[in-house]
């Protein structure tokens, strides 16, 4: 019971702050609206007893992530569209993702499942064991397109002070 | 407690960050919405491995995938859109229209 009054307060402030992202004229609060819904995934993820990936989620996307955007919309001076931060499409784009809401939502509803009784936590161990044996080949492919990243990106940024 | 509960959450955070792409004209912003999006997906992909199979760690294992792919994706997006506004000196996508037919 206690889990379920915990979920619903993290999803009100999921929601609540992917609505600030979407609907916020000024972009450095819809940054700070983002931050405060990916810290609530992260409490989500508490709940389904994934600390790790909790862990995750506040070092990357509560640390970096938001920080690399504060950055990116300082460089950008994105404040020069203020107040008009939205196109024509707004109504057609509302109508199509209450749609694809509606559509999830009543799958998901049709389809509901026998769930497993017990739940189990995971350990750090165990999730690591899992990542280096079963996929320790998507592992170091995902270690080649970051370091292919980071390289794309300073080539990018600075190929006019290179010529 | 249920799958149900977090799959509802997961759609309504899916169809939320979609808006913003659809209706958002800054660039930077469209990425704020992916991001939304992106963190629905892993959601669902927990909370279905946690409540269907829980001796499996694949749906945490993707999660973990899915946030080392988007913190690349920001980054390689954000260079991106440094240089446009270096060339064009704006970053409304309305204005970025040299490709549309």
């Amino acid at each position: 019971m206690i889990e379920l009054i915990v979920l619903i307060m993290l999803a009100t402030l999921c929601l609540g702050g992917a609505l600030g992202v979407v609907a916020s004229r000024n972009v450095a609060y819809a940054t700070i609206c983002l931050l405060v819904a990916l810290l609530a995934v992260a409490g989500i993820y508490v709940i389904l007893l994934s600390e790790f990936l909790a862990l995750v989620q506040v070092l990357i996307y509560g640390g970096a992530v938001t920080i690399v955007l504060l950055f990116a919309l300082m460089l950008t001076r994105a404040h020069e569209l203020e107040g008009r931060q939205d196109n024509r499409q707004r109504p057609v784009a509302a109508c199509a993702s209450l749609l694809v809401f509606g559509a999830i939502a009543f799958s998901a509803y049709a389809n509901e499942q026998a769930m497993a009784e017990e739940r189990v936590r995971t350990t750090l161990k165990t999730l690591g064991t899992e990542l280096f044996s079963s996929w320790l080949i998507p592992f170091e492919m995902a270690g080649l397109i970051l370091l292919i990243v980071l390289l794309g990106v300073v080539i990018i940024t600075h190929r006019e002070e290179l010529r | 407690m249920s799958l149900f509960h977090f799959q509802l959450i997961s759609a309504a955070l899916f169809s939320i960050g979609m808006y913003g792409v659809l209706a958002r004209r800054n660039a930077v912003l469209i990425l704020l919405a992916i991001e939304l999006m992106l963190n629905a997906v892993s959601i669902n992909f927990v909370a279905t491995a946690a409540f269907l199979d829980p001796q499996n760690f694949m749906g945490q294992v993707v999660a973990l995938f899915v946030i080392a792919l988007a913190a690349a994706e920001i980054g390689l997006a954000l260079a991106i859109i440094l240089r446009l506004h270096r060339h064009r000196s704006s970053v409304n996508i309305e204005e970025i229209n040299l490709l549309k037919g």
